[in-house]
């Protein structure tokens, strides 16, 4: 993979040369559909973007009624975000064999191009996963992000993966994913290689999960102070976009040990390498 | 109209009877055997060699959709899929549409069942005016147009005074009261168990003390009112645990649990199956344990279908947008043979569950073999398997988590009221 980033872009221009990519995004987002967009079209297929609000199921068009039509104008890749958990999967299981689906995201269950891009930015900087204890920082209940992360995680034989939250935002039982859970950030910073901090939606929270953003910083904000806790050369991950000042302080993001720019740059070559595989299409002299 | 079912193996949990014997119907009853033998010139025989007679089946729980939801199922076509499946008696909750909430809906929905002539049908009347947890319904004109119980169906009821109130005045003419425990707040809009299945997929859950607080809730009222009262479903080990506390104290109590409970745990949803998306939510395998346990003791009275047919597109959705529920009545009988099959209680025990208590449950005259009671009978292999095909459903439902497995329990005939509905 790192070839792919390191040539240049016109060497896989036509890698899905007669392809059509259909970002169906029944969930805002600028970010990863940006990227994918980008991704699919630097591979030399067709982009299409559908950001579509989905009406309930019970009315109007269902996703698959809507997946139906697309499939039939010969779509072969769908990039799927939506705000329910396993609706990529439901698709997957009714589309033919030769329609692929990348999930970009289902609710709060997963948000595998991410966690791989994260692998991705980690083993670029610090190699072995085997040596390394991670900390996932933040909204574990509602992350689609954090699933991925451990499962990835425990994909590659992680030394120690943890999860910091408040107690209101650690799912139930999180410990048998093979996690260990804190709830003092302090306490679970101490020796992490990496730290994942997550998004935290604050319009969520309704002022139970967590009382206030003010209280949220303080407790679980990620500053300099509390990064030195972690081992000397820890590295800082961020998938975007950050609240700075409510789950990261901004010189800490800005910071020489931030990789938060890496992972924008890998989510392409990423997304690319995902789409070109997906298709069975390699570029030249790559095994 | 004279039968004679012979060579059977007589199940009547009435009387804890085991035994091969030959059961007469006459004029629609159970015919006294002893003065059958001297005399009985019977217009039909049958012969039941292998097979377990016993009283036709009592469904606690089914949802029929009519009326409201013909597009899902009518009465026409589920009381059909009960005798199909050895069902005679169907208990329906008050939640259609409109609701069953005054006598001129009890009255239709029962001259609509006795119409069609297949299982026979009890409505339950409404607890409060449609189901709005507000105003209290004229439950004496209920009672009198033929409910034995009142219920608010699948409605929670949030204001805990207007429960105590309902109570009260449901005991006052000796109605059973049937709840559904789950506190609203605690549920918000979870679709499956909160646990390990609930954190792997992302999916909104219920934790299990939604359905523990509610049911607290609910006993200590029951207590205070002494009103009669049933639990229409439990889901959790500590639900059993209340059950059986409450019973120990003496309270005027029984409670149920679906077939499926018994059988399936959150395991099974796998990557998001639909067709096991039910509320109450399967839960743990411990959980599953413990209601097996809570059958086997005794604690749960009885077991229901808690039948809910679907359309098709109902379940193609993602998991929390797609309906829940399965249209399980013509699984009761398999289920719960199979749980005999399985060790986990007797034959005749499970039978009871779906024939005696449920019967005395609703304070009706069936679910019995004695002489003089009315003849819903039925009579199936207990050993035979059969393939579960949807396709092949009676049922307008035809979601069922079972489609493709095998279960134990293949019925031969069924009758009610003597008269034969299925061969």
């Amino acid at each position: 993979m790192p070839s792919l980033i390191r040539r240049s872009k016109k060497q896989h221009a036509s890698l899905l040369d007669s392809h059509t990519v259909v970002n169906l995004f029944f969930e805002d987002s600028t970010r990863t559909r940006t990227t994918f967009e980008i991704a699919g079209k630097r591979l030399g297929a067709s982009v299409i973007n559908l950001n579509t609000a989905r009406l309930s199921t019970k009315k109007g068009e269902t996703v698959l009624d809507t997946v139906r039509t697309l499939e039939a104008m010969d779509t072969d890749i769908f990039v799927v975000r939506d705000s329910a958990s396993g609706t990529a999967h439901l698709i997957a299981r009714h589309v033919p064999a030769h329609v692929h689906i990348i999930n970009a995201g289902d609710g709060r269950h997963a948000h595998p191009t991410q966690a791989m891009l994260d692998m991705f930015t980690i083993r670029e900087s610090k190699g072995d996963f085997s040596q390394l204890r991670f900390a996932i920082v933040g909204d574990i209940l509602h992350s689609r992000v954090a699933r991925s992360q451990i499962a990835a995680l425990q994909i590659l034989g992680a030394r120690e993966i943890r999860v910091i939250a408040p107690a209101t935002l650690l799912p139930t039982e999180i410990e048998r994913l093979g996690v260990t859970a804190h709830t003092d950030m302090d306490e679970g910073l101490t020796d992490v290689d990496v730290v994942m901090m997550l998004r935290l939606q604050l319009e969520r929270m309704e002022g139970q999960l967590i009382p206030s953003s003010q209280e949220y910083f303080r407790c679980y904000g990620l500053n300099q102070d509390r990064l030195n806790r972690a081992a000397p050369d820890a590295v800082v991950m961020h998938p975007g976009p950050m609240n700075r000042g409510l789950e990261i302080a901004s010189d800490v993001a800005d910071s020489e040990r931030s990789l938060i720019l890496s992972q924008v740059k890998n989510g392409i070559a990423v997304r690319m390498a995902i789409m070109a595989e997906l298709v069975g299409m390699r570029p030249k002299g790559s095994s | 109209m004279k039968i004679k079912i012979c060579n059977g193996r007589v199940i009547d949990p009435t009387s804890g009877e085991d035994q091969i014997r030959d059961i007469y119907i006459a004029d629609g009853v159970i015919a006294d055997p002893q003065k059958a033998q001297q005399a009985f010139s019977e217009d039909r025989e049958i012969d039941a060699t292998g097979q377990v007679v016993c009283p036709g089946l009592i469904d606690l729980q089914a949802r029929l959709r009519e009326p409201g939801e013909e597009h899902k199922a009518t009465l026409q076509s589920e009381l059909a899929a009960a005798i199909s499946a050895g069902v005679t008696s169907v208990c329906v909750p008050p939640d259609t549409n409109p609701t069953i909430d005054t006598p001129a809906m009890v009255h239709m929905v029962r001259q609509r069942g006795r119409r069609i002539q297949k299982a026979r049908v009890y409505p339950l009347g409404a607890l409060t005016v449609g189901l709005n947890g507000e105003r209290l319904t004229d439950m004496a004109a209920l009672k009198e147009a033929g409910c034995t119980a009142v219920s608010n169906g699948d409605r929670i009821i949030d204001n805990t005074l207007v429960i105590r109130r309902a109570m009260q005045y449901a005991s006052t003419f000796n109605l059973t009261v049937f709840l559904t425990p789950l506190d609203h707040w605690l549920k918000g809009n979870g679709c499956v168990h909160e646990g390990e299945v609930s954190t792997r997929l992302g999916l909104p859950a219920v934790p299990e003390a939604a359905e523990v607080v509610a049911l607290a809730r609910d006993l200590a009222l029951i207590e205070t009112t002494g009103v009669r009262a049933h639990i229409t479903q439990i889901s959790c080990a500590r639900s059993v645990e209340k059950i059986r506390e409450a019973k120990q104290r003496g309270l005027n109590v029984t409670a149920a649990v679906s077939a499926h409970h018994l059988h399936l745990s959150e395991q099974d949803i796998g990557d998001f199956d639909t067709r096991y998306h039910v509320m109450p939510p399967l839960r743990s395998l411990a959980d599953r344990d413990a209601l097996r346990d809570g059958v086997a003791s005794g604690v749960i009275d009885a077991i229901c279908s808690d039948h809910q047919p679907h359309g098709l597109d109902a379940k193609l959705a993602p998991f929390s947008e797609s309906a829940s529920g399965i249209a399980g009545i013509e699984t009761l009988l398999p289920l719960t043979v199979k749980l005999a099959h399985e060790g986990a209680i007797s034959l005749t025990d499970a039978i009871a569950r779906v024939t005696t208590h449920p019967a005395r449950i609703l304070g009706i005259d069936v679910g019995t073999l004695t002489p003089g009671a009315p003849a819903d009978v039925c009579v199936f292999d207990p050993t035979a398997e059969r393939l579960i095909d949807v396709s092949q459903f009676v049922s307008q439902g035809k979601n069922h988590p079972f489609d493709g497995k095998t279960l134990p329990g293949v019925i031969a005939h069924t009758f009610v009221a003597g008269i034969e509905v299925v061969n």
